[in-house]
């Protein structure tokens, strides 16, 4: 845990692509992503269905299925080492423990035929070298830590409504006190008055224990609600990363913008929502130059012919963007 | 403007080896023609059903649907045929709700087939005139959904209920299985197509900003019940009944500078099964008196706006 | 109905596509088709007929005359074996192409409307399903008499329950999918549903359990024969000719064994491809 002080930084992704191999063709899920994430920070992964957000996640945890998966360069570092360098046995020891995943879908991460308690104890006794009483009792802690009394211990999810089967859930993940947190769409599957409690617990916990988080949704309330910095993602590139600030007040490239505009606002009086033309590119066939300049309102025929560079418009506010050169 | 549907003391009740589950428990409203009424709740809360059991998908257990004026409660083989002219639906999975084996023109021509409209010649011009109304390029008619991403799936599902030239559509959580880009330009085709067409919609949905966005009245579903209604605009400035309040609270607001103060509700919905007299959401209500044990009467505090809550006047 | 032609054309296409990648499938096919081929064409392939005795010649071994030897009566086996395919497939389509039609037929029924109809129908199959299914073949064919149609009759039958049961436990997801409401919304008639939405969507599994099924059919039915309770002399049937082989087992296994290789590679040629057909109608299953 030493080499850590002088590098605040748990998880650097540097030049990350990944790509997906059928039969057919080859799937361009993530193309060059350079992330950063700091100690005790929560960073928004923002994107639709198909950017390569979940890859980004799986590729953290190296989970991901190869094939069809296929790693074509950058690296992962986690505290200072390269995820992609590490064998299977050391990869182990490092997922649920150091580095801990949240599912979209609470339904199909527990296992319906063990009690929960025993779920949460299992994760803790497979990387903590304890007696199996005080790993319950750790257990126990857990789920009355995510508001669940511990005399549920010895129910089986099916006796838990959706909303406490993720908590179930997230009590696993935080079982280990992982140094980061990977959450993939945590609360889409569930209710609104549900998704705030989840929410609110989640970032009660998070201050409490400390732990870094990538919130991946698709869902830009939920990133303003508990997100410090945020990162667009655009068919497999990061098109805007910034803080919160710079996102929401100041959000520079024509597709963050574009996502603000397809919202519906609860204060507007407008009859007519301005959504982003066209639909997602094809992930087999990308785009040449800008991968937005397709469905971009102001692109010019430079997008077209070439990718534009990351420009930092102010500090730690970055832009995939021919327009924020110009702004700059 | 004239009232197109009108739901009296409606009920569906479904028997399970549990018991009964209030699904729906006694809905009332009027929609007017070329209005949207929203329905809003959480999973459970009988809005699905309660749209299903208007355009008679569902049979009801009780109470009366009127259609233009005349009773539609108990509609014969014949009268069902006319009926279902007139009421569509577009449901929420464009992935579920569209026939993997059939080919965009013939999802879209089956209503015509099956209602004996038009000549055969004639069906595949009204087939491309419907798909152009609704934004699908001409060249994706003999194209297979697995072909096609969810929002020119949900075009397909939306020209499918338009074939038939309804005046009412339920329109069942129709964006919510959508990327927030497409949702937007789904809600926009949807917005033009009621101006054009003077339609009616039910509006189903759990998303309270979208909701606002497209009705004109709102009723907000708890367990089966209706616990407020009243035009969209007026429920959220001045919401009324404690469920409305913290649901409206709950949504999370795209905006870093407006992170309200959240009613954040203990526990979870109860069981629908067997609920016991009284208001159903007192179990959760942080207002809740010994006076929630008696059936809520609906009041009409501000005129339109209806609330279903004995303390509605304190809180 | 050009339409539909060239709706089959585009989805059966595809399947087409992705079973021509399974080289296993594709040999299993080529065999099956050359096992058809044989069995339309044999009277022109076979060098003898095969109810031609040669009193004088029994039990020879391979020679320019007879390619695989004669049998106790001194028919060409090469010919018999020809010959056999035609009552194998025979039994094999026949009976399960009836099993299938019927259990469609009672498994949509079950599957889609559900409640008592489904109680009443999944019952009856359960009391049905109680008689071992192999006595209750021998049992049909006995009772019948035997005879090749009445094997046919016997093994159809005793094969509807599990095809009725399967193509229900088809229909049952597809029936609750949005697509069947949103017809039904139309007014769409309760046939139309089941014929036009419910079975084109649960039938790819059903087709591959029937290719499969092909192949226990094909082996019931020399079972039967095997037993004499199939086809009976002189026809030539291969578990005819295994059984008639049984006594010569010691000095002229050939007599046995090459009709038994003839079942197995028939066998192993419909549950092959119909392995490959599953992969190809559905890749997701494929690990």
């Amino acid at each position: 845990m030493f080499e850590l002080e002088d590098n605040d930084n748990i998880l650097e992704i540097r030049d990350l692509v990944v790509q997906y191999h059928t039969d057919e063709a080859v799937i361009h899920a993530v193309n060059g992503v350079n992330l950063t994430v700091k100690k005790g920070e929560t960073i928004g992964l923002v994107g639709e269905t198909g950017a390569g957000k979940t890859t980004i996640a799986r590729a953290i945890l190296r989970i991901l299925q190869t094939p069809p998966a296929k790693f074509c360069g950058g690296e992962i570092v986690f505290k200072g080492e390269d995820i992609m360098k590490k064998t299977e046995p050391e990869m182990r020891k490092i997922r649920g423990d150091q580095i801990a995943m949240i599912f979209q879908d609470p339904m199909t991460a527990l296992n319906p035929i063990e009690k929960v308690g025993f779920q949460i104890a299992e994760a803790i006794g497979l990387h903590n070298n304890i007696k199996k009483t005080e790993a319950e009792r750790r257990a126990c802690e857990m789920l009355e830590m995510v508001g669940i009394p511990m005399e549920r211990y010895n129910e089986y999810p099916n006796q838990f409504s959706g909303g406490m089967k993720q908590r179930v859930v997230i009590a696993m993940a935080l079982a280990c006190n992982p140094d980061l947190l990977l959450a993939d769409e945590p609360t889409t599957a569930l209710d609104v008055t549900i998704q705030a409690q989840v929410l609110e617990m989640m970032r009660a916990l998070k201050d409490t224990l400390g732990t870094s988080m990538v919130m991946i949704t698709h869902d830009l309330g939920v990133v303003a609600n508990c997100c410090n910095s945020v990162a667009v993602i655009y068919a497999g590139e990061i098109v805007e990363y910034g803080t919160a600030e710079h996102i929401f007040d100041y959000a520079k490239h024509p597709y963050t913008i574009g996502l603000f505009g397809s919202l519906p606002k609860l204060d507007s009086t407008d009859r007519r929502l301005s959504p982003i033309k066209g639909l997602m590119p094809d992930p087999t066939n990308l785009p040449e130059g800008c991968r937005f300049h397709e469905r971009c309102p102001v692109a010019t025929d430079k997008c077209s012919a070439q990718p534009p560079s990351v420009v930092e418009v102010s500090e730690g506010h970055l832009v995939k963007c021919f327009l924020a050169e110009v702004m700059e | 403007m004239a009232a197109l549907l009108e739901a009296r003391d409606l009920k569906k009740y479904f028997k399970n080896p549990m018991g009964t589950l209030h699904a729906v428990d006694g809905i009332d409203f009027v929609l007017n023609e070329g209005e949207t009424l929203g329905v809003v709740g959480e999973s459970g809360c009988g809005k699905t059903t309660l749209g299903r059991t208007l355009i008679h998908l569902i049979k009801k257990t009780s109470g009366d649907i009127l259609f233009e004026g005349v009773d539609a409660s108990n509609p014969t083989k014949a009268e069902l045929k006319v009926l279902r002219e007139k009421m569509q639906i577009i449901f929420q999975d464009p992935y579920s709700s569209i026939d993997p084996r059939m080919s965009v023109s013939d999802t879209i021509m089956e209503p015509l087939i099956i209602q004996g409209l038009l000549s055969k010649s004639d069906r595949m011009a009204e087939v491309r005139r419907l798909m152009d109304t609704v934004g699908l390029a001409a060249r994706l008619e003999n194209s297979y959904p697995h072909e096609l991403d969810g929002g020119r799936r949900q075009r397909i599902g939306v020209a499918r209920a338009l074939a038939l030239k309804p005046k009412f559509i339920v329109c069942d959580e129709p964006v919510s299985a959508l990327d927030v880009s497409i949702q937007a330009q789904i809600i926009n085709l949807m917005l033009d197509l009621q101006e054009e067409l003077g339609l009616s919609y039910m509006f189903v949905t759990h998303d309270l900003s979208v909701v606002k966005y497209i009705s004109n009245d709102i009723m907000v579903m708890y367990l089966g019940n209706m616990v407020e209604k009243s035009p969209a605009d007026e429920l959220f400035k001045n919401p009324l009944h404690p469920y409305t309040k913290a649901l409206l609270s709950a949504i999370p607001v795209p905006d870093i500078h407006k992170q309200v103060d959240r009613i954040i509700m203990q526990g979870e919905i109860t069981s629908p099964i067997n609920p016991r007299p009284g208001c159903r959401f007192k179990a959760r209500c942080q207002y809740a008196t010994d006076k929630c044990i008696n059936p809520q009467e609906l009041e009409e505090p501000t005129p339109g706006h209806f609330v279903a809550c004995c303390n509605f006047k304190t809180i | 109905m050009k339409e539909s032609k060239v709706k089959k054309y585009s989805y059966f296409g595809e399947v087409w596509r992705r079973l021509k990648k399974n080289k296993v499938a594709v040999v299993s096919l080529f065999v099956i088709v050359l096992i058809i081929i044989i069995a339309l064409l044999a009277p022109v392939l076979a060098p003898h007929p095969y109810d031609q005795n040669n009193p004088s010649r029994s039990l020879e071994g391979p020679s320019s005359d007879f390619l695989l030897g004669t049998d106790r009566l001194g028919r060409d086996i090469l010919s018999r074996l020809i010959y056999g395919s035609r009552q194998s497939l025979q039994m094999g389509f026949t009976a399960v192409i009836v099993a299938a039609a019927v259990g469609i037929f009672i498994g949509a029924i079950a599957g889609y409307f559900g409640g008592w109809v489904d109680n009443l129908l999944m019952r009856l199959l359960d009391i049905y399903q109680g008689i071992p299914m192999f006595l209750l073949t021998v049992t049909l064919a006995a009772v019948l008499g035997p005879s090749l149609r009445n094997a046919i009759i016997a093994i159809g039958v005793s094969m509807v329950p599990g095809n009725a049961r399967f193509m229900r436990a088809c229909i049952l997801p597809v029936r609750d999918m949005e697509y069947i409401e949103a017809a039904q919304a139309v007014n769409a008639s309760s046939t139309r549903v089941i014929i036009r939405h419910i079975i084109p969507n649960s039938i790819a599994p059903m087709i591959v359990s029937i290719t499969m099924g092909l192949g226990m059919a094909v082996l019931a039915g020399a079972g039967l024969s095997f037993i004499g309770l199939g086809a009976q002399p002189p026809i030539a049937e291969w578990g005819a000719m295994v059984s008639d082989g049984r006594s010569y087992m010691r000095a002229n296994p050939q007599l046995s064994i090459y009709p038994g290789m003839c079942i197995m590679i028939t066998v192993l040629a419909f549950n092959l491809f119909g392995d490959g057909l599953r992969d190809a109608l559905d890749p997701r299953l494929k690990t």
